[in-house]
C-alpha cells in the first residue's frame, strides 16, 4: 500500500517543537546530580519521541543525532550516571540544533547536519568514557543473521519442531496464524501431534496442547522462519533444521513428491518460493523510497509556520453553541418574512435583527478567540534567554513571569517576540548592574527582571520591568546632543530625554557589547511594534530601574474604527489613536513658515494636517473653521488631521491593501462599510510622512511658535 | 470490520498508524496514553490492540498488563511499537501480556505486514 507520509509531516513537526520547548524548560529546572524521576522522563520522553518520529518519517539526520541524546538521558534515568552541569548545556544544545535542523526540514530544506555532528561527538565521548553494559545493547540487534550466513547454498526448507507453551493463547498469540504465515513462504507440511491432550476432565479450555512437526518446503534463509516465531520464541519449544538433511538422511515416508524435490535441480524448486521472499523484502527498499520523497517536495508552502493552529476543544464548542443560535434567529426571520408583512410584525422583526446583532457580535468574538494563544507562548523562551544571558554577563539574574494565561492573537505573538528579546537583552545588559554595583548600593544581588502580561481595554500590555539603574538621563541628553538630534538649549523633560533612545541611530552604551548594540537599535524595536498597530512606552527612576511598557491590539484582523467623511469620501482613523475631537478656534491657529499650520491647544501645539490636501479631494469647504479637527497621538505626538464630518465608530474588519492591490502611502488598509463600499483606513505615521511632517520639521515648528510667542 | 485500538502520545505517529489501518480496511479508535486507552478499552471491545511503550500517564506496558487482567482481552492481541534501542522492553512487555512488537521506525507496509501475524 502506497501511503503519502509527507501528510503527517505537519503534525510530526509541530509535536517536535513542542516536545522541545519542553525538554528546554524541564532541562532548565534540572541540577546536576540525580535529577527528579519526573523531570528526566519528560525530557526523555520527548526526545524518544522525536527519534521515532523522525525515523518514521524519514528525517534520518535527525534521528541519529536524537538516538545519542536518548542514550545519554536513558542511562542518567536509570541511575547509571550522574547528571553534570556540562551535561545539561549539552543537552540544551541538543535541544537547539534539533530545533534548527526540524525548521529547516519543515522549510523542506536540507538541514544543516554540522553542529549536530560535533554535538554527537560530544555525547560520544561522554558515552565512550566508561565502559557501561547498556551502550552495547545499541549494536547488538538480536538477528541470527550469523547463522544464516553459513548456509548460503540453495536449500530445499526447513524441518520446524513447533510445541507452544501452554499459555499462548492467553498472549493474544494463535499457532495457527503461524502456520498459515510459514504456508506464505513456502509449501508446508503438517504433522499434528495431539499426544499431550488430556482427557476432558482435565482440560483447561484455555490452554494450548497441541504441537506439530513442519516440514517447510522453501529457499527461504532462517532468519525469515525464525521471524514467524518471533514474539513467542522464549514461550515454545522450538527446533529448526535443514530439510536436506532430513532427506538425505532419509524418511522412508517422505512423499513422494518431496522425493522428486530432493533430486529436481534446485533452481526449479526455489522458483515459488522466490517470490514471497521477495516482495516480503521489499519494505526496506520502500522505505528509502519514502525517505527521498521529502526533499523532493517542493509544492510545500515555505515558512508553513502559520499554517496551523492548535484551538482548545471547548473553544470549537462554544462557536458550535453560537453558530447553533445563529440557526435559530436566522429561522425566526425567515418565518417572518413568510405572508404578508404588516405593521404587527415589524416589533419581531426588530427584535430578531437585534437578535442577530448580538450572535453576530458574539460569534465574531469566539472566532477572534481561536486565534488566541497564551503569551506563555512567547514568555517561556525567555528562561532559558535569561540562563544564557546571565551566565554570559556574569550577572545574577532571576526571572519573573506573570499573568503567562494573557490571550492574544497568534500573528501579533510571532511578531512581537523578537522586540521583546530585544528589550529583555537591554534590561540584562544596560540596566541591570553588576552584582558588585548592586551591593555597594545596598541592593539584594540578584538583579531581577519580570515580564508581566495583562488586558487592557482591547489591548494587551506587556510590561518588561528591571530592578536595575534606570535609565541615566544626563548621558543620553548628551548622545543626544552629540548626535544632532537635539540642541544644547533643547527645553526637554525628562521623560522626553529618555524617549529618545527610541530614535534611529541612538546608543548609549559606551562599549557595543557581544549582547546589545549590534547595530539593531531601540528605534527598530519601537517600528516593529508600531507595524503592529502598538506603542511601546518607558518610565524608569534612577537608582530603582526601568519599565517598558507595550501595548498592542489583541488582533490584526478587527479595528475598533471611527468613520470621518473628506468630500464624498469615507476614511477610517484608528480610535486607538484618537484622543479628542474638537472645533478649530482660528484664533488659536498660527502659521510656521507660510507652510504649516499649528493649533495651540492648552499647552501644546499641534501641526494640522489637511486630509483633503493630502488625498486631493474637494471638501465641503475649505475653511479650517467649517470642518473638525480629529487629534490622534502617535510617536507620543499629537497631531490634528482636518475633515469635514464625523461618522459612526465601528469595529471594521481589515483587508490588506497590499496584498489584494499594492502598498499605499498614508493607508494601512481597506474595510467594507455596511452599505458595501470600500473604505480605506488612514495610517496616521504614514499620513504625516506624507504631509512632509518629519519629526525635525515638527520640532522646528514648535520652536518657531514659541519663539513667535516670546517675540 | 476488525476494531483496532491504537495508543501513541505523538500525534503524527498516532495519525500516521490509524491513517495506515483505516486505509487497509479497519475500524481504528485511537488513544492518547494508557489512561485513554484504558477507558476506551473498558466500555468498548477490540480484535487488537497496538501501544506506543514511553508515554504520559500510564506507560504502554502497564496498559498491556492491566488490559491482559480484563475478561474481554484476555486473548486479544495486543503489540507494542518499540524501538530498537528498547529492546530490553519487549521481556517486560511479554511478562505483562503483550502480543509481541513492532519495531520504530517503521513503515506502513511494514506495519501492515506484522498485523498480518495476529489478525487474519
Amino acid at each position: 500500500m502506497s501511503i503519502d507520509l509527507s501528510q503527517f509531516y505537519e503534525v510530526f513537526f509541530e509535536e517536535s517543537f513542542e516536545g522541545l520547548d519542553a525538554m528546554e524548560s524541564e532541562l532548565l529546572n534540572l541540577e546536576p546530580g540525580t535529577p527528579d524521576n519526573e523531570t528526566i522522563n519528560t525530557i526523555f520522553r520527548a526526545a524518544h519521541s522525536i527519534k521515532g518520529g523522525s525515523g518514521t518519517f524519514g528525517f534520518s539526520a535527525v534521528a541519529d543525532f536524537t538516538h545519542v541524546v536518548e542514550t545519554l538521558l536513558d542511562q542518567i534515568r536509570d541511575g547509571q550516571r550522574q547528571l553534570t552541569q556540562v551535561q545539561i548545556d549539552l543537552f540544551l544544545q541538543s535541544v537547539d540544533c534539533l530545533r534548527e535542523m526540524l525548521s529547516a526540514l519543515r522549510d523542506s530544506e536540507e538541514p544543516d547536519t554540522q553542529e549536530a555532528q560535533a554535538l554527537k561527538a560530544q555525547f560520544e565521548a561522554i558515552l565512550a568514557g566508561d565502559e557501561l553494559a547498556g551502550l552495547e545493547s545499541n549494536q547488538v540487534t538480536p538477528d541470527d543473521s550469523s547463522n544464516t550466513a553459513v548456509e548460503e547454498e540453495s536449500r530445499l526448507g526447513w524441518q520446524i519442531q513447533f510445541k507452544p507453551g501452554k499459555d499462548i493463547l492467553k498472549t493474544g498469540n494463535e499457532p495457527i496464524y503461524m502456520l498459515q504465515e510459514l504456508g506464505e513462504i513456502g509449501d508446508v507440511e503438517l504433522d499434528i501431534n495431539l499426544d499431550f491432550v488430556p482427557t476432558l476432565e482435565t482440560i483447561e479450555a484455555e490452554d494450548c496442547y497441541f504441537n506439530w512437526d513442519i516440514k517447510l518446503k522453501s529457499d527461504c534463509d532462517l532468519a525469515k522462519v525464525d521471524e514467524v516465531f518471533e514474539w513467542v520464541v522464549d514461550d515454545c519449544e522450538i527446533n529448526i533444521t535443514p530439510l536436506e538433511t532430513l532427506v538425505s538422511a532419509v524418511d522412508e515416508e517422505v512423499s513422494e513428491n518431496a522425493t522428486e524435490l530432493g533430486q529436481a535441480p534446485a533452481a526449479e524448486a526455489i522458483t515459488p518460493a522466490v517470490e514471497p521472499e521477495n516482495q516480503d523484502s521489499s519494505p526496506a527498499q520502500s522505505a528509502k523510497v519514502t525517505e527521498s520523497t521529502p526533499a523532493k517536495k517542493d509544492n510545500a508552502p515555505k515558512n508553513a509556520e502559520a499554517s496551523s493552529i492548535r484551538v482548545g476543544i471547548e473553544k470549537v464548542d462554544s462557536l458550535i453553541n453560537m453558530v447553533g443560535e445563529l440557526v435559530i434567529t436566522q429561522a425566526m426571520l425567515t418565518q417572518l418574512s413568510e405572508g404578508d408583512f404588516d405593521k404587527a410584525k415589524l416589533v419581531s422583526l426588530q427584535e430578531g435583527l437585534a437578535q442577530l446583532a448580538h450572535n453576530t457580535r458574539d460569534l465574531q468574538e469566539s472566532v477572534m478567540r481561536i486565534r488566541m494563544l497564551p503569551i506563555s507562548f512567547v514568555f517561556s523562551r525567555f528562561p532559558r534567554l535569561v540562563r544564557d544571558t546571565s551566565k554570559k554577563l556574569g550577572k545574577q539574574i532571576e526571572l519573573k513571569l506573570l499573568g503567562e494565561q494573557t490571550e492574544l492573537d497568534k500573528t501579533v505573538m510571532e511578531k512581537i517576540s523578537d522586540p521583546m528579546v530585544h528589550l529583555v537583552r537591554n534590561a540584562m545588559d544596560h540596566g541591570l548592574e553588576t552584582t558588585e554595583e548592586r551591593i555597594a548600593s545596598g541592593k539584594s544581588e540578584v538583579g531581577s527582571i519580570t515580564l508581566n502580561a495583562f488586558h487592557q481595554g482591547g489591548n494587551i500590555v506587556i510590561e518588561i520591568i528591571d530592578d536595575g539603574k534606570g535609565l541615566n538621563t544626563e548621558k543620553i541628553k548628551q548622545k543626544a546632543i552629540a548626535n544632532g538630534l537635539i540642541t544644547e538649549n533643547s527645553d526637554l523633560t525628562d521623560e522626553e530625554i529618555n524617549l529618545l533612545i527610541f530614535e534611529p541611530g541612538f546608543s548609549t552604551a559606551d562599549q557595543v557589547s557581544d549582547l546589545s548594540g549590534r547595530g539593531v537599535g531601540m528605534d527598530v524595536v519601537r517600528r516593529n511594534i508600531q507595524a503592529l498597530n502598538g506603542s511601546v512606552e518607558l518610565a524608569s527612576t534612577p537608582g530603582e530601574g526601568s519599565t517598558f511598557t507595550i501595548r498592542l491590539p489583541l488582533t490584526l484582523a478587527i479595528l475598533d474604527g471611527q468613520l470621518i467623511r473628506v468630500g464624498e469620501h469615507i476614511y477610517i482613523i484608528p480610535l486607538v489613536n484618537i484622543i479628542e475631537s474638537l472645533q478649530i478656534n482660528l484664533e488659536d491657529v498660527n502659521c510656521v513658515g507660510g507652510e504649516y499650520d499649528v493649533l495651540r491647544l492648552r499647552d501644546e501645539y499641534i501641526p494640522i494636517i489637511r486630509l483633503f490636501d493630502l488625498f486631493n479631494h474637494e471638501p465641503d469647504s475649505k475653511k479650517m473653521e467649517d470642518g473638525l479637527l480629529v487629534v490622534v497621538e502617535h510617536d507620543n505626538e499629537k497631531i490634528g488631521i482636518l475633515v469635514d464630518e464625523l461618522l459612526a465608530q465601528q469595529q471594521v474588519v481589515i483587508k490588506s491593501l497590499e496584498a489584494n492591490y499594492m502598498k499605499v502611502e498614508g493607508v494601512s488598509g481597506a474595510t467594507i462599510l455596511g452599505d458595501g463600499t470600500v473604505s480605506l483606513i488612514i495610517d496616521i505615521s504614514g499620513a504625516i510622512k506624507l504631509a512632509g511632517l518629519k519629526k525635525s520639521v515638527r520640532r522646528s515648528i514648535e520652536k518657531a511658535v514659541v519663539d513667535l510667542e516670546s517675540a | 470490520m476488525k476494531k483496532i485500538l491504537a495508543v501513541d502520545d505523538s500525534a503524527s505517529m498516532r495519525q500516521m498508524v490509524s491513517f495506515t489501518l483505516k486505509k487497509a480496511g479497519f475500524d481504528v479508535t485511537e488513544a492518547k496514553d494508557g489512561v485513554d486507552a484504558l477507558n476506551i478499552a473498558k466500555s468498548n471491545t477490540f480484535d487488537l490492540v497496538i501501544s506506543d511503550v514511553n508515554m504520559p500517564n500510564m506507560d504502554g506496558i502497564t496498559l498491556i498488563g492491566h488490559l491482559r487482567g480484563l475478561p474481554d482481552y484476555k486473548f486479544v492481541p495486543m503489540l507494542m511499537l518499540t524501538t530498537e534501542s528498547g529492546l530490553d522492553k519487549k521481556s517486560a512487555g511479554k511478562a505483562a501480556g503483550a502480543t509481541g512488537w513492532i519495531v520504530k521506525p517503521f513503515n506502513p507496509d511494514q506495519l501492515l505486514a506484522t498485523i498480518g501475524k495476529v489478525l487474519r
